[in-house]
């Protein structure tokens, strides 16, 4: 089952450069919540700060209150490590192991985390690539083929499958169909769909589209601030700020 | 617009035909060039060094001086002792530093390792012998495999270490990226994710390390020494085939002469043989279409 993310008075940092502006939001259970907004405007940064993947930028930090259901995110007593595997994430370009098998893509999280069963493993796997709605195409060569050695749109749905094998709570996707056809695009956004029934998803996006058709929840992010946050019918129908509306249109970005 | 796209299909000029033939003309007559040297040392190699090898030479000790006969076995086994022992040293203090260059040597300390090992990689390799010399001989007071190992073993670092560095930096850091974000720690992610993506690379390095101080002569002179005898204790002089070439070749003797030529041989053959081997283990279990 998935849980909550609420984000408290966020900031983060490029060096000197304030980047991301107290945010506050609160993504409930099991939704998809899109994060819109124009190149540049901190959505990336936004959800990379939510698993600290943030921090992993020389030079860059993050401040504020990130809780993950009972998880303090930046809590003291918080080990980075343990947090990012707990909130999955999936990368805007596919990024498989290139030397590893499907198969060894998929395990790779719960191997190199010391995990040893045989049998489990190969159940993880198979409901993994499953969820991902993979498994059909790759059940035949498993262990035979590179995970490289898969298309695109099947690449990014072996990394789908890949975060959700250590059984994350959360699952941030970075414009996770940006470097997708619009096959494989129409695939992954299905795909989202069925996951908010296990996970709770964040999801930035460039295309807006794909935040209506994806999204219960849409913020709008800008220069580094959050603008709006609301159901995504009233994004798109009925923004209440005026450089939501302007955006939503294809006035500016 | 018709106009344009049919004087694009116009046939090319004389002179960018000629142009064109010249360049590949030129890269395929260098690369025949390069080949020439390479293949004449060992057409020659063989011609010289192939009558002296027989049973005797892979199997016997040398004869005393005068006597006809003998081989080189000691001296096969010995090289085989002392380059186990350098690649023992050389392989994982290189990777060892590569890694810290690649992944956490962006700063001052990082530049100087860097700058050391390139220094170190320029050391005539006498000097290190020398160093070798003072290091583990003279502390030991008597000439080892092991010292000659140590020498061998501190030219193969600076090679290992940029190798692994710079395939290191070639993995996209999607890759680092990607495993972080399954909660794989930083130290795991270096050895079991970032250094396995670049390993063909990695090897490649050890490997031309290794070719590279087979062949060393001078900085086993005063530190394996040499020796007449069987010797498989790593801590007495030990004989090993450059040195027995080199002795042999400055020799006044027709038959030391022909066995020396037949030991470069055995040495390129061995060098040959076990960079192959390596290659061929490594490269098995290899998936179709891994990067």
């Amino acid at each position: 089952m998935g849980v909550g993310i609420e984000v408290r008075g966020l900031n983060a940092w490029y060096g000197k450069n304030l980047s991301l502006k107290s945010i506050d939001m609160t993504m409930p259970a099991n939704h998809v919540t899109a994060v819109i907004g124009p190149s540049g405007c901190g959505k990336s940064t936004f959800v990379r700060c939510l698993n600290r993947m943030h921090e992993t930028i020389p030079e860059a930090r993050a401040e504020g209150t990130v809780r993950v259901g009972e998880m303090d995110v930046y809590g003291s007593g918080a080990d980075p490590v343990e947090v990012r595997r707990r909130i999955g994430m999936v990368f805007q370009k596919p990024n498989p192991f290139p030397t590893m098998s499907i198969y060894g893509n998929v395990a790779a999280g719960l191997k190199l985390n010391g995990f040893r069963n045989r049998r489990q493993m190969d159940q993880l796997v198979e409901r993994s690539l499953r969820l991902a709605a993979l498994w059909d195409e790759v059940k035949d060569h498993l262990h035979k083929k590179s995970g490289a050695s898969l298309s695109g749109g099947q690449q990014q749905r072996l990394c789908i499958a890949r975060a959700l094998a250590v059984e994350p709570e959360v699952l941030l996707m970075d414009e996770p169909a940006s470097a997708l056809d619009p096959i494989s695009t129409s695939k992954i956004e299905e795909l989202i769909f069925q996951l908010k029934q296990h996970y709770t998803v964040v999801i930035v996006t460039h295309n807006m589209q794909q935040a209506a058709r994806v999204a219960e929840l849409t913020g709008f992010f800008l220069m580094g601030s959050l603008i709006e946050f609301d159901k995504t019918e009233k994004i798109f129908t009925a923004p209440a700020d005026k450089r939501t509306e302007d955006y939503v249109t294809g006035r500016f970005g | 617009m018709l106009r344009a796209s049919q004087s694009t299909l116009r046939p090319l000029s004389l002179r960018r035909r000629l142009a064109n033939h010249g360049a590949t003309f030129f890269a395929l007559a260098t690369s025949i060039l390069v080949l020439v040297p390479l293949i004449a040392i060992f057409v020659y190699l063989v011609i010289k060094g192939v009558g002296a090898i027989n049973w005797d030479f892979l199997t016997k000790t040398p004869k005393p001086v005068g006597e006809a006969g003998g081989g080189m076995a000691n001296a096969i086994v010995g090289s085989g002792i002392i380059l186990l022992i350098s690649s023992l040293i050389g392989i994982p203090l290189g990777i060892g530093s590569g890694i810290y260059l690649a992944e956490y040597g962006r700063n001052r300390f990082g530049d100087l390792v860097r700058f050391t090992a390139d220094v170190l990689n320029g050391v005539p390799s006498i000097v290190i012998g020398i160093a070798a010399y003072s290091l583990v001989v003279v502390p030991q007071r008597h000439f080892s495999a092991l010292s000659g190992g140590v020498a061998l073993g501190i030219m193969m670092i600076p090679t290992v270490a940029r190798a692994t560095e710079e395939m290191l930096l070639m993995v996209p850091n999607a890759v680092r990226e990607a495993a972080f974000g399954l909660g794989i720690s930083k130290w795991r992610t270096t050895l079991s994710i970032t250094l396995r993506t670049a390993s063909a690379g990695v090897i490649t390095g050890c490997m031309l390390a290794f070719a590279r101080v087979a062949g060393e002569t001078a900085p086993l002179l005063f530190t394996a020494f040499g020796n007449q005898f069987w010797n498989l204790n790593p801590n007495q002089p030990t004989a090993a085939l450059p040195l027995q070439i080199f002795v042999y070749a400055i020799s006044p003797f027709e038959e030391w002469h022909r066995q020396a030529w037949a030991g470069a041989l055995i040495l390129i053959l061995m060098i040959v043989g076990s960079v192959a081997a390596v290659r061929i283990t490594t490269s098995r279990g290899r998936l179709k279409g891994a990067a």
